[in-house]
């Protein structure tokens, strides 16, 4: 008997399903990881005191501490109110006892490995081919960057997966993006993700998993992958999946969780079948030559309203949206942005924070200095990407540059923790989403790979990163 | 969980396509110890100004959007971030339903577990919602269908689990707790 080509997603969905979907009723889907930090939690352990629930496997949640945790150092959690306010000061306090209460181990500010939850979960090796993940955050996507199945949920289906270890679900469809051709010198994985967005718009991946494949797939790092994946949910995709190859169990090789001695080598020959079978089909397909791509920017208040560095910004004559978003950022058809004067430079958040991301400015940034007035931030993903940029020199660099050199955490990605960029003032920032006011109130961000915001960092103005590489 | 069943409301218009939840609420309002009174907060950034006073000009603060319970919005409504602070700030504002040509995923699965409707329609129904701002629209959950002023109806798809916990005020964590043996032999033929 022939057995039914599969695709990669075909292939975890069904190893996870503990009672299948019918018309009637969703899938009830087992959950291998489940991640969560102190924003999306709290009313989910609200809800399992008043239902008398207990976590049924804490052992499979990972918990830490970014979203409203600040990046500025305190010495120790007495001195929290120093630096936060009452409200993320309150909701930490709350996340350290929940953990506490609920036997959930927390990467706390006592860590050496606390960071942004989509940082960790990766650098821990918790993060694995196969497994299916959840997170209160749509960035979970980013997970799919190793072959697991990952995405976001809501905070009642956090408290669901916290009492049962499972999650009701649909099955999505799927969309393949095929990825040809290398990168050009200069450009980075953020300008492919956000090339794909573009192209596809911000609903163009609605109620599919992307699958990504190609060519250029075997010569993209692991952190260079994470970063195309993260930002599937900007393309409205419901995850975004990498095969696990070599490059993968490198990666993980070692790793505090990864699986060592035999099962260490029972798990790579499962993972070794977690690819799409030659005649699987997708409902989607679409393709990107990544050979033509230069550095991309934004200039609207979507991740969608993106263009090459170099082009002019599009005319949608009569599309009231198109035409709200231009009036918000102060920008006008027909004009490039190159040389355009911006405020703030942010490089960090859960898209652009690992050390190659760091390392990538820093080669910029390396004996030159910023421009004068400009503010640049540089946070790193977790406090292991800080140490190991500091063993490095990075800091120095940074620091020498004119930059500030922080504590881990989400920062300036979205404006709750202490970190914005100001009523009105223009950004260039390697996060993940331009929407209005989304690094503050009153923001305006421009969305760049590290290479894009450092050159920027040094003129002032937004400048292409070619100019700056050899 | 409240069972919904039938209900009318007012709608008023939000044009904007691709509203994402930042905007429907803005991150600094997400360490909030409780959702009590979280509607306060709900598009906080279009209804008040710096000083927090409101924006005449933002169409909730109008009079014609008074006791407006079904917000009619602009394409791909709710896309961005997962917060369920987005569902909460609609409901506890006074919205029982959004009502767009399209969701985005995470914010309609939210929706639907809080009880607010996310009713998608065609393009013809939704510009005539748009041309005809502060309509009364009469919301049919048991026969998933809306019915207009004109006494037109317009079904509209909703997961039919989805549909069912709404009709019977049913807990969906209930329903997954009840497969306790199937999740014990899942996890025994797992290790």
């Amino acid at each position: 008997m022939q057995t039914t080509p599969k695709t990669l997603f075909d292939k975890i969905w069904e190893r996870h399903v503990v009672v299948p979907e019918s018309e009637d009723t969703p899938a009830v889907l087992y959950i291998d990881l489940h991640l969560i930090h102190e924003v999306t939690t709290p009313q989910a352990f609200t809800l399992l005191r008043e239902k008398n629930l207990k976590v049924r496997t804490p052992e499979k949640v990972l918990a830490t501490m970014d979203h409203s945790t600040p990046t500025v150092p305190i010495g120790s959690l007495k001195d929290l109110e120093i630096v936060s306010e009452q409200g993320p000061a309150q909701q930490i306090r709350d996340m350290i006892q929940n953990c506490k209460d609920f036997d959930i181990e927390l990467y706390g500010f006592e860590s050496e490995r606390r960071g942004i939850v989509h940082v960790i979960g990766p650098e821990l090796g918790a993060t694995q081919p196969g497994k299916t993940i959840v997170c209160g955050d749509s960035h979970t996507s980013t997970h799919g960057a190793f072959g697991a199945l990952a995405f976001g949920i809501g905070t009642t289906e956090v408290a669901h997966v916290l009492a049962t270890q499972c999650l009701l679900q649909r099955k999505p469809s799927t969309l393949a993006v095929n990825l040809n051709g290398k990168l050009n010198k200069g450009v980075s994985a953020k300008d492919i993700i956000l090339k794909i967005i573009g192209h596809i718009g911000v609903d163009g991946g609605t109620g599919h998993v992307i699958e990504y494949k190609g060519n250029s797939v075997a010569s993209l790092t692991l952190e260079q992958r994470m970063t195309i994946c993260n930002m599937s949910i900007e393309a409205g995709a419901r995850a975004g999946l990498f095969a696990p190859d070599n490059t993968t169990f490198d990666y993980l090789h070692g790793r505090p969780m990864s699986p060592k001695g035999e099962e260490w080598d029972r798990s790579l020959e499962v993972w070794r079948k977690l690819h799409t079978d030659v005649a699987a089909s997708y409902d989607k397909e679409v393709d990107i030559d990544v050979s033509a791509l230069t550095p991309m920017i934004t200039y609207g208040t979507n991740p969608g309203m993106v263009m090459p560095i170099e082009s002019e910004i599009p005319d949608h004559k009569g599309n009231q949206s198109f035409k709200k978003a231009l009036e918000y950022m102060r920008f006008e058809s027909g004009k490039s942005l190159l040389n355009h004067p911006i405020d703030v430079v942010f490089i960090g958040s859960c898209t652009n924070s690992r050390l190659s991301d760091l390392r990538d400015a820093a080669k910029i940034l390396e004996g030159r200095k910023i421009a004068k007035d400009m503010r640049v931030l540089i946070v790193p993903g977790s406090q292991s990407v800080k140490a190991e940029a500091e063993a490095e020199g990075l800091d120095r660099i940074f620091i020498e540059s004119g930059a500030e050199w922080r504590e881990s955490g989400c920062s300036m990605c979205l404006g709750m923790n202490g970190d914005t960029v100001g009523s009105g003032k223009l950004a260039v920032s390697t996060s993940n989403r331009n929407f209005e006011g989304r690094q503050g109130s009153g923001s305006r961000t421009i969305l760049a790979s590290p290479k894009t915001a450092a050159a920027s960092a040094i003129t002032g103005s937004v400048q292409d990163p070619r100019q700056f590489e050899v | 969980m409240k069972k919904i069943k039938t209900f009318s409301a007012k709608t008023v218009n939000l044009p904007n396509e691709d509203i994402d939840t930042d905007q429907i609420i803005p991150a600094r309002f997400l360490t909030r110890q409780t959702i009590d009174g979280i509607g306060e907060c709900l598009f906080a950034d279009w209804r008040f100004d710096k000083s927090g006073k409101p924006n005449e000009n933002f169409i909730l603060n109008q009079a014609e959007s008074i006791n407006a319970g079904i917000l009619v919005a602009g394409n791909n409504f709710g896309c961005g971030s997962s917060r369920e602070h987005a569902a909460w700030s609609l409901l506890d504002y006074g919205f029982r339903a959004v009502v767009s040509s399209s969701f985005a995923d995470i914010f309609q699965n939210n929706s639907l577990k809080n009880g607010l409707i996310t009713i998608a329609v065609d393009l013809e129904t939704h510009e005539w919602l748009m041309q005809h701002p502060a309509t009364e629209l009469i919301v049919d959950l048991e026969n998933t269908e809306i019915i207009l002023e004109t006494g037109k109806t317009v079904s509209f798809p909703i997961d039919s689990f989805a549909r069912y916990c709404l009709l019977n005020g049913v807990d969906q964590l209930g329903y997954i707790l009840s497969h306790e043996s199937e999740i014990n032999a899942y996890e025994n033929q797992k290790q």
